[in-house]
């Protein structure tokens, strides 16, 4: 993992007791849960650490360079402290004819930010997703859990405006 | 309540089919699929349960995908003995009007989709059109009348629309459970494997396969056997699987218990991408609730066949759409497909015998098995039976997801379904197969839905997406835009797939950038010939189809980029004169 994540979880605080949670109680310890354990732990702490990969790892006992392979393999994951506000822009084929490149374009410009990367302050991550399946109402792109059709370029200023 | 009989099902129908067809109150059913809550039906379903709370003369309720997405959001509203109507564009501000206007008798035509004649779904044919004495109100066109709908037949949208997804009862309302039960006490496994096999199912999730051998392969093993659907709708277009699952999961539930009774599994698995969240919130609310009636877990039915679905779900990888990396997958590793020497049914998951089909497949099991397999190939062509869900998007007029008999025309499904493109603009081509698909121009648009005819053509069926071009879309950029796609997803580890697509990507780029050469042409298609036979798996192999396919119809668009530096459809930007070009989308 390069720098910037180790120094990050070098700083971050992990609540042992809630990982068990996730791990134990939730996903019975069980290797074939990795994925979605992986999955849960994003969910709490906005990415996966190298410190809670290695916990994961004695505790369900399986090699961390597998995990690291699974975290890495798969598009959601994120090795990296995110923003505050994740916007996903849909780059699905019906979006993409429907002027998609253009919302992108423009999120890109105006927050100054290109695909994976988060905002100074930390207001926003800018990523894209291989179709979010909403294909009628392209372009579109979803911001935390709130989905948006119909975009364009003047209305996705709007929208982004509306987070803090 | 444990359902231990048919008996118990045909209790809950009786006492559901009420609040369905002739309830005391009015009825409002908003279209809640995710479509339908990213345009605001969310906040409509909010807006009127807080205007009615405590008024018992009302019921809101949500519903699944009720099909015509350009529309969204659908609500409908009906009483006993009144017209059913289904009305356009409700958002928050329109709901209580719109329930005003059903309420008054007013039926403001420019709010109205259209009436029901029949709310009935396909398997009911057992019981009357509770709308048969109700007369149509005049001006107001008949849904089964209108364009959108006239082609299309509902064996598995049968639900979608007109049962609360979270209802278990209403499911069952609809003669849901029913062919499960069917199965369970009538049939041997051999029984109906058979008559999955007469009824010629393919599968539906893009190869085609014959469901019903699959399913014989699987069962001839005698260790641990799998029951795995396929719910990892990764093609960029699709979104037929999520609309099944958030309109109707029990059909999934139930065509799955059908195989499983059939195989003679104890285990299922869902394996659902997670950018669907709602799609996997429906299929955990439909698990739980099935199997409080007993038609999950231990004995059920009062027998001894014993059944359970775990759901499992993807983090972002379109190769997991294919099967063996999918079973890898769900064992918590890495999605890499391997070659298939052995093939997952005698050896998958877990390294036991596994019979994977999709969403689409399991949810057309339930109406073969009550309405039989000869009425199943009475639809349909020589090698293509029954319906294929369509997701019609793109530049068309009427986007949504449209079920259509096989053997349609691509020309009814574009112009007399879709109702052409919009804005005055040409038809030029329409991408199906997603990724591994091809784009067919208008010359060929006569071609019938057909597993062999599509391919035939450089296309495929593929899982249902189907995306309208017109003529200001580029065919290099298109070409380009899949195998940037496929490039991103490649899981990397055969050589051809991860190293021939880069090298096509970089070409294809060359030429929307103006740098393109002479040569270049050949050059993608010799490699696409390459991967075409050398890659691993299934997607390696079919992913230069989209280029393949692009410069065999319009490879006149091909040397323009190359010779004359011009994108004639305006789309590339570094080829586009900004003082002379006037750009066409």
């Amino acid at each position: 993992m390069d720098d910037a994540t180790s120094e990050q979880s070098g700083q971050e605080e992990i609540d042992y007791v809630e990982l068990d949670d996730i791990i134990e109680k939730e996903f019975g310890s069980d290797k074939e849960n990795l994925i979605m354990i992986l999955q849960a732990i994003q969910q709490r702490y906005n990415y996966l650490s190298e410190g809670a990969l290695n916990y994961l790892s004695e505790k369900i006992g399986v090699p961390i360079s597998q995990i690291y392979g699974v975290a890495t393999f798969y598009a959601t994951f994120k090795l990296k402290p995110r923003g505050r506000n994740i916007i996903s822009i849909c780059r699905g084929t019906a979006c993409h004819v429907r002027g998609g490149q253009r919302v992108f374009e423009k999120v890109e410009n105006d927050l100054n930010i290109s695909d994976g990367e988060t905002t100074a302050d930390n207001r926003f991550t800018f990523e894209t997703v291989r179709c979010i399946g909403g294909c009628s109402l392209g372009p579109m792109a979803k911001i935390n859990d709130d989905m948006y059709g119909r975009l364009s370029s003047d209305r996705i200023e709007k929208i982004l405006d509306q987070y803090e | 309540m444990k359902i231990q009989s048919e008996k118990d099902l045909k209790y809950i129908r009786q006492e559901y089919a009420k609040t369905l067809y002739t309830p005391d109150v009015t009825k409002v059913n908003i279209g809640m699929a995710m479509c339908g809550i990213a345009n605001g039906a969310q906040a409509s379903f909010q807006k009127a349960s807080e205007a009615f709370s405590g008024d018992n003369g009302i019921s809101i309720n949500k519903t699944g995908c009720i099909g015509f997405c350009e529309v969204e959001p659908l609500v409908e509203i009906f009483e006993n003995g009144k017209p059913r109507v289904v009305y356009k564009y409700i958002t928050e501000d329109k709901i209580l009007d719109a329930i005003q206007d059903y309420r008054d008798g007013t039926f403001n035509k420019k709010w109205i989709v259209g009436q029901m004649r029949e709310p009935h779904s396909i398997l009911e044919d057992d019981i009357d059109n509770p709308l048969a004495n109700v007369p149509l109100l005049k001006g107001i066109p008949v849904f089964e009348n209108i364009p959108f709908y006239d082609r299309q037949v509902k064996i598995v949208t049968r639900n979608c629309g007109y049962i609360d997804p979270d209802s278990i009862e209403e499911y069952i309302a609809r003669r849901g459970y029913f062919a499960f039960f069917h199965a369970l006490n009538d049939l041997e496994p051999k029984q109906i494997i058979d008559i999955i096999k007469m009824s010629a199912l393919r599968g539906r999730g893009g190869g085609g396969f014959p469901a019903g051998i699959k399913w014989a392969s699987c069962a001839k093993h005698d260790s641990d056997r799998y029951v795995i659907c396929n719910a990892d709708e990764g093609n960029p277009g699709a979104y037929v699987d999520r609309s099944i699952i958030e309109g109707d999961p029990h059909s999934i539930l139930e065509g799955m218990l059908i195989a499983a009774l059939a195989i003679g599994s104890s285990q299922g698995f869902i394996y659902v991408r997670h950018e669907y969240p709602l799609s996997i919130k429906r299929l955990i609310t439909a698990i739980k609730a099935a199997e409080k009636y007993g038609l999950l877990g231990d004995n059920i039915g009062g027998s001894d066949f014993s059944f359970q679905i775990k759901i499992s779900t993807g983090a972002g990888a379109y190769v997991c759409g294919e099967s063996t990396a999918l079973m890898s997958s769900l064992e918590g590793k890495v999605g890499r497909p391997r070659a298939k020497y052995v093939h997952t049914v005698d050896k998958g998951f877990r390294d036991g015998p596994s019979n994977l089909n999709n969403v689409e497949t399991y949810a057309n099991v339930p109406a073969i098995l009550l309405k039989g397999a000869e009425w199943y190939t009475s639809l349909g062509t020589e090698h293509s039976k029954g319906t294929k869900l369509f997701s019609l998007v793109g530049n068309v007029t009427n986007s949504g997801l449209v079920e259509v008999p096989m053997g349609i025309s691509l020309r009814e499904i574009v112009f007399d379904i879709g109702e052409g493109v919009p804005g005055n603009k040409a038809f030029k081509a329409i991408q199906t197969g997603g990724p591994s698909g091809g784009c067919i121009p208008e010359k060929l648009l006569d071609l019938p839905v057909d597993y062999q005819k599509l391919t035939d053509v450089g296309s495929m069926m593929g899982a249902g997406g189907m995306v309208v071009l017109d003529e200001g879309v580029c065919m290099v950029d298109i070409a380009r835009y899949f195998i940037e796609f496929s490039k991103d997803e490649s899981c990397g580890q055969c050589n051809p797939c991860r190293e021939g697509i880069k090298q096509m990507l970089t070409i294809l780029t060359g030429i929307c950038e103006g740098t393109g050469k002479e040569g270049d042409i050949e050059l993608l298609e010799e490699l696409g010939s390459m991967l075409q036979k050398f890659c691993l798996c299934a997607l390696g192999t079919s992913v230069a189809n989209p280029v393949l396919a692009t410069i065999f119809y319009f490879r006149k668009e091909y040397e323009a980029h190359i010779r004359e530096k011009k994108c004639p459809a305006g789309f590339c930007k570094a080829l586009v004169n900004p003082k002379t070009d006037k750009p066409k989308n």
